[in-house]
C-alpha cells in the first residue's frame, strides 16, 4: 500500500499534467454532484427581456436566446452529461467485460457467439448506429445511454477477453482450481480483480468519449430535447447565432465540453503512467 | 641498435582499440559498461571475444562501429581502425566504412533482417551504397553473393522473404550481405546462437573459410569457449565490462592466468566431460551502475582474492590480475 | 487470399442487414406510425401497414425486407416523396468527397508529424505531439467546425460563407465521379476548382482534426518500435544512408499498425461526417438523415445506417486487402 503510494506521489510530483487533471477531475465531479444548488440562476427560466446578452456582471456567461443565464445552465447540464457518460459506461463495462471474460476463459462456441456479437457491433461506424439506436426507440435520456453503452461494448469485449485469455493458465489459476473452485469461481474471483488494473485507463478514456457521443447526439436533436440544459444541444442552440456574432451561447458550452473530455483523456494517461510506464504510446 | 640487419617494417594492427571506457546513462543511473578496453586486431587474425552474457563483448562492438544508440558516452580512450580514428569521425565518413570496410553480423538472422524486403534487394541496398555497380548487374552480383556463401538455388532464393528461409539460410544471408563489398574487418556477434549444431559447424565452417580466402580479419564475439578454440587465432576474454586477459588461443587454453579465464574453461562442456563434472562460477556480476566498483570487478566471485584486489590499479594485458595462476 | 478475404466481410454484411432490420421492426410501438409519419391519418397507418408487410410475422417480414434491398427498394422519403435510394445516390458523392479530404489532410500532417516525433523521442517535437493528440481527441467536431467557421469566416473573413460546396454563384461541374474538385479538373474550370476547393477546406479540417490524434499517435508508437528492431540495427551497420534506413526500412514496417488503424479512423470520420454536415450546411447524406429526423421521417433514417454501414464494410475490406498487398508474411490463405 506504501508503494503504491509512493508510486502515486512520484508519478503526481513528475507529471504535474496528470495532478492537474485529478483537480479538474475533481472539479466536475463536484460540479455534478451540487450543479442545481449552485448555480446562480434556474436554468430553466427564461426571460425574453434578457434574451441574447452578452457576457456581464449580471452573467457571468451570458443569456441565450429565451433569456436563460448560460452559466446557470452549463452547471447542470454537467451533471446530465457526467450521468449520461457513468451509466453508459458502467453498463458497457460491466456486460461487456463480463461477456469477454467468459469469452477468454471457456473459448469455444461462447467465444465465437460473443466475437460475432461485438463484430456485428463493430462493422457499423460507432456514431452512426448510435443514431439508428435512438431514432428507432425514441428521443429520450434512457436511450442515449443505451445506445452510448451498446456502441463501446465490443470495446470491453475484447480487453476483457484478451486480458482474461493472457491470464487463463497462469499458476494461481491452476491453483484455484486444484483447490477445487468451479470454473466461474475461479474465473469471477481469481481471474477477474487481476483484470480491472489495465482496464481502468480504458474506462477513462472511454467516459470522454461516451459524453462527446451524447453532445453530439443531442446536437444534432437526437435524444436530450429542450428545454433541458445538456452541453451538446446548447451549442446546437447557440450555432445559428455565432454567425450574427453573439458568440457567448455556444462558445462557452462547447469549451466546457471540451475541458471535460481533456480532463478525462488526461486522467486515463496519467492512470496508463501509474499503472505501467512501460506502455506510455 | 642491432647490426644493420634490415629491420621488419612495423605494420600496425588493422584494427586497434586503446583504453576504451564507456558508460550509458540510463533512468536508473550511469552504467560503466566498459572500462579500459584493449583490443588490436591484426590483418587477416581472427581474434575471439568471449565472455559471459553482459560481458560488455555486444556494446564494444556497437562502439567500435558508432552504432550505439544516444545514451552511450565514451569517456576515454581511441578507436582506430586502419589509420582512421573512429571516435572523431564524422557520421558521414562512418558510413562509408560501415559495411564497406567493417561488416557485422548478428545473432537472430531472421530478425536481422527486413522482414517485408526480399533478400536479393536487400543485398542490393548495401551494393548500391557501397559500390558503383550499375543498376543493369546489380541482381548478378547479388544472385553471385548468394552463392558465394553457398546457397542452394541462389537465383530462386534471390527473390525470398526472410520468413521463407531457414534459420541458416538466414545467417548466409546475412553473411552475403556482410561480404558484399569485401570489407577487411569482419565482425561476427554470436552468429551460431540459436542455430542447431550441424547448422552452427556449417555457417561458421562458411565464415572462417571466406575469412581465409580473402586475408579478411574476423572478431568472433561468442559465450561458446569452445566455438572460440576451434576457430580463432587468438582469444581476448572479458568479464564485467573489462578485458581480462589475452592470449594465442592454445596457450589460452593449455595454461589460463586469470581465475575467471580457468573457470570459464573448467565450465565449458567438453566431449569427455559429464554434467557432474562441470564446475559453474559462483555469484553474478556486479551491478555496473554503482559508483565503487573496484579495481578487479572479478573480486566478489574470485577464491584467490585479496584484500588489495579492490583498490590496487590492475597490471595490463596480456593479464589484468594482480595474483594470476 | 482477396477472395478469402471477401468471404470474411459477408458475415458482417449479413449482421448489418440484420441490425438494420431489427432497428425498424423491433420498435417500440407501432412501426406503422413511424413510417406514416407523424401527421398520418388512420387509414393511411393501415395502408402503410399493408404497403410494409408490417402485419405479417416477422420471419416473412425479414423475407420482405431483404426482397426490397435486392430490388434497390429502400423506401420513400416522407417529406419529398422521393425514393430514398435515389436521393441517398445523388447526395453520397458530397459526403464521400468531404471524407476523403478529411483523410488526406489528417494523414498529411498527422503521418510526418508522428515519424518525426519517433526520430526526435524526448524532444520539444515529441512532447507536443503527445499533447497535440491528447487534445486532438478531446475535440468535439461539431464545436471545432463552428469554431473554425467564427474564426476564419466570421472574424476573419478568409474563409468563404459555409453554406453549401461552391458559391451560389458558380454551377456544379458535369457529373463524372459526383467529387467536385475532381469534376471541376476533368472540366478543366480552374475557377471552379477553386471556389470548390476553398468551400471545403473548413468542413475537411474540421473533420481532419479530431483523427489526427490517432493517427499520429499510431505513426509514432509504431515508428518507435520498428527503429529499436534489430534489422534497422543490421541497416546502420550496413553503411546503408540515413534516408534509406528511414524511409525505405522503418517506415514501410511502421505502415502495417498504421494501415490498421484506418479502420477505426473511417469510423470516426463516417460517424462525425454527419456533424460536419449540419455546421457547414454540407449538402451530403448527413445534413440528408438530419432533415429526415426532424420532420420524423423515418425511411430515410434507416436507408442512412444501412448505406454508411455497408460504405464502412468496403472500406474495412479494401484496408484488409490493402494489408495482405503490403506484408508478404500475411499467408496465402490469410
Amino acid at each position: 500500500m506504501n508503494a503504491t503510494l509512493r508510486h502515486v506521489r512520484y508519478v503526481a510530483t513528475e507529471n504535474p499534467v496528470t495532478l492537474g487533471a485529478f483537480l479538474l477531475f475533481s472539479f466536475f465531479v463536484l460540479l455534478a454532484l451540487l450543479g442545481p444548488w449552485i448555480a446562480p440562476y434556474d436554468a430553466l427560466a427564461s426571460n425574453t427581456e434578457a434574451a441574447l446578452k452578452p457576457p456581464s456582471a449580471a452573467h457571468w456567461f451570458g443569456t441565450d436566446s429565451l433569456g436563460r443565464d448560460i452559466l446557470s445552465r452549463i452547471v447542470v447540464a454537467a451533471r446530465l452529461d457526467f450521468g449520461i457518460a457513468v451509466s453508459a459506461v458502467a453498463a458497457s463495462f460491466a456486460i461487456g467485460s463480463a461477456l469477454g471474460a467468459l469469452a477468454g476463459f471457456f473459448g469455444g462456441w461462447a467465444d465465437r457467439i460473443i466475437g460475432r456479437v461485438a463484430d456485428t457491433i463493430m462493422a457499423f461506424p460507432l456514431f452512426v448506429l448510435a443514431m439508428g439506436i435512438v431514432a428507432a426507440l425514441g428521443n429520450t435520456v434512457a436511450n442515449i445511454v443505451l445506445a452510448t453503452a451498446i456502441i463501446n461494448l465490443p470495446f470491453y469485449i475484447r480487453v476483457a477477453r484478451a486480458e482474461v485469455n493472457v491470464r487463463r493458465n497462469a499458476g494461481y489459476v491452476e491453483a484455484a482450481r486444484l483447490a477445487g473452485n468451479s470454473d466461474l469461481r475461479v474465473l469471477a474471483l481469481h481471474v477477474f480483480p487481476n483484470v480491472l488494473p489495465p482496464m481502468m485507463v480504458q474506462i477513462s478514456l472511454n467516459m470522454g468519449w461516451a459524453i462527446l457521443n451524447a453532445a453530439g447526439l443531442s446536437f444534432i436533436g437526437l435524444g436530450v430535447r429542450p428545454p433541458q440544459a445538456e452541453w451538446g444541444i446548447m451549442v446546437a442552440e447557440g450555432a445559428t447565432y455565432i454567425i450574427s456574432g453573439e458568440w457567448w451561447v455556444a462558445l462557452f458550452p462547447g469549451a466546457v465540453l471540451m475541458l471535460a473530455v481533456f480532463t478525462f483523456n488526461l486522467l486515463g494517461d496519467g492512470l496508463r503512467d501509474i499503472m505501467d510506464p512501460r506502455m506510455r504510446t | 641498435m642491432g647490426d644493420g640487419g634490415v629491420e621488419a617494417a612495423y605494420i600496425p594492427p588493422l584494427l586497434e582499440v586503446m583504453d576504451l571506457s564507456l558508460e550509458f546513462r540510463t533512468r536508473s543511473g550511469t552504467v560503466h559498461a566498459l572500462q579500459g578496453i584493449n583490443l588490436s586486431v591484426e590483418r587477416g587474425e581472427t581474434v575471439g571475444i568471449v565472455g559471459e552474457s553482459g560481458s560488455g563483448k555486444s556494446v564494444l562492438s556497437f562502439a567500435i562501429l558508432r552504432i550505439l544508440d544516444a545514451s552511450a558516452r565514451v569517456t576515454s580512450g581511441t578507436v582506430s581502425f586502419a589509420g582512421m580514428d573512429m571516435l572523431a569521425a564524422s557520421e558521414h565518413a562512418l558510413r562509408e566504412v560501415r559495411g564497406r570496410e567493417i561488416s557485422m553480423i548478428f545473432q537472430n538472422p531472421r530478425t536481422a533482417l527486413n522482414p517485408i524486403r526480399r533478400v536479393g534487394k536487400q543485398i542490393e541496398d548495401v551494393l548500391g551504397t557501397h559500390t558503383s555497380t550499375l543498376r543493369a548487374d546489380m541482381k548478378q552480383r547479388a544472385i553471385e553473393a548468394l552463392a558465394g556463401v553457398r546457397i542452394p538455388d541462389p537465383e530462386r532464393r534471390y527473390h525470398a522473404y526472410p520468413f521463407e528461409l531457414s534459420g541458416g539460410q538466414c545467417q548466409r544471408v546475412m553473411i552475403a550481405l556482410a561480404l558484399a563489398c569485401s570489407p577487411q574487418l569482419l565482425i561476427a556477434d554470436e552468429p551460431t546462437t540459436g542455430l542447431d549444431v550441424t547448422t552452427q559447424a556449417a555457417i561458421m565452417t562458411l565464415a572462417s573459410g571466406l575469412a581465409r580466402e580473402r586475408r579478411m580479419a574476423t572478431i568472433l564475439i561468442t559465450h561458446d569457449l569452445a566455438l572460440a578454440s576451434e576457430y580463432c587465432d587468438r582469444i581476448v576474454v572479458m568479464h564485467a565490462g573489462h578485458v581480462v586477459e589475452t592470449a594465442p588461443t592454445a596457450e589460452l587454453f593449455r595454461h589460463p592466468r586469470h581465475p575467471y579465464t580457468a573457470r570459464l574453461i573448467a565450465s565449458t562442456p567438453g566431449p569427455t566431460q559429464g554434467i557432474d563434472t562441470l564446475s559453474s562460477i559462483p555469484g553474478n556480476l556486479p551491478d555496473l551502475r554503482r559508483g565503487d566498483l573496484p579495481s578487479c570487478r572479478f573480486h566478489a566471485r574470485c577464491d584467490r582474492a585479496k584484500d588489495d584486489c579492490v583498490s590496487r590499479p590492475l597490471p595490463s594485458l596480456p593479464v589484468r590480475c594482480l595474483y594470476p595462476l | 487470399m482477396v477472395l478469402k478475404r471477401l468471404l470474411g466481410a459477408i458475415p458482417n454484411v449479413i449482421g448489418v442487414v440484420i441490425v438494420t432490420f431489427l432497428l425498424t421492426r423491433a420498435l417500440p410501438g407501432d412501426p406503422a406510425a413511424y413510417f406514416a409519419g407523424p401527421a398520418a391519418t388512420k387509414e393511411a397507418i393501415e395502408q402503410v401497414r399493408a404497403t410494409l408487410g408490417l402485419d405479417k410475422s416477422v420471419p416473412q417480414q425479414f423475407v420482405l425486407y431483404l426482397k426490397d434491398l435486392a430490388r434497390g427498394n429502400l423506401g420513400n422519403s416522407l417529406s419529398t416523396g422521393q425514393p430514398v435510394l435515389t436521393e441517398i445516390r445523388q447526395r453520397l458523392p458530397a459526403s464521400l468527397e468531404l471524407t476523403l479530404c478529411g483523410l488526406v489532410l489528417a494523414m498529411v500532417i498527422a503521418i510526418p508529424l508522428g515519424v518525426l516525433a519517433a526520430t526526435r523521442p524526448g524532444s520539444w517535437v515529441d512532447h507536443l505531439c503527445r499533447m497535440l493528440a491528447t487534445a486532438g481527441v478531446s475535440l468535439p467536431t461539431f464545436f471545432t467546425g463552428l469554431l473554425l467557421a467564427y474564426v476564419f469566416y466570421f472574424l476573419l473573413g478568409v474563409a468563404p460563407s459555409p453554406l453549401g460546396r461552391v458559391d451560389v454563384t458558380f454551377s456544379a461541374p458535369p457529373t463524372v465521379t459526383g467529387l467536385y474538385l475532381v469534376d471541376s479538373l476533368l472540366a478543366r474550370d480552374g475557377e471552379l476548382f477553386r471556389a470548390a476547393a476553398a468551400q471545403i477546406v473548413l468542413p475537411a479540417v474540421t473533420l481532419g482534426l479530431f483523427v489526427m490524434a490517432p493517427l499520429m499517435r499510431m505513426t509514432r508508437a509504431s515508428m518507435l518500435g520498428v527503429l529499436s528492431s534489430e534489422f534497422i540495427r543490421t541497416a546502420r551497420a550496413s553503411g546503408l544512408s540515413p534516408g534509406k534506413v528511414l524511409y525505405g526500412y522503418a517506415f514501410r514496417n511502421a505502415m502495417l499498425p498504421i494501415v490498421t488503424t484506418l479502420g477505426m479512423v473511417f469510423s470516426f470520420l463516417l460517424g462525425s461526417n454527419v456533424l460536419v454536415e449540419k455546421v457547414f450546411a454540407w449538402p451530403g447524406i448527413g445534413s440528408y438523415v438530419i432533415e429526415a429526423l426532424v420532420s420524423s421521417d423515418y425511411a430515410p433514417v434507416q436507408g442512412f445506417v444501412l448505406t454508411m454501414a455497408l460504405v464502412y464494410v468496403a472500406l474495412n475490406l479494401a484496408i484488409d486487402v490493402l494489408y495482405v498487398l503490403i506484408d508478404p508474411r500475411v499467408s496465402v490463405d490469410g
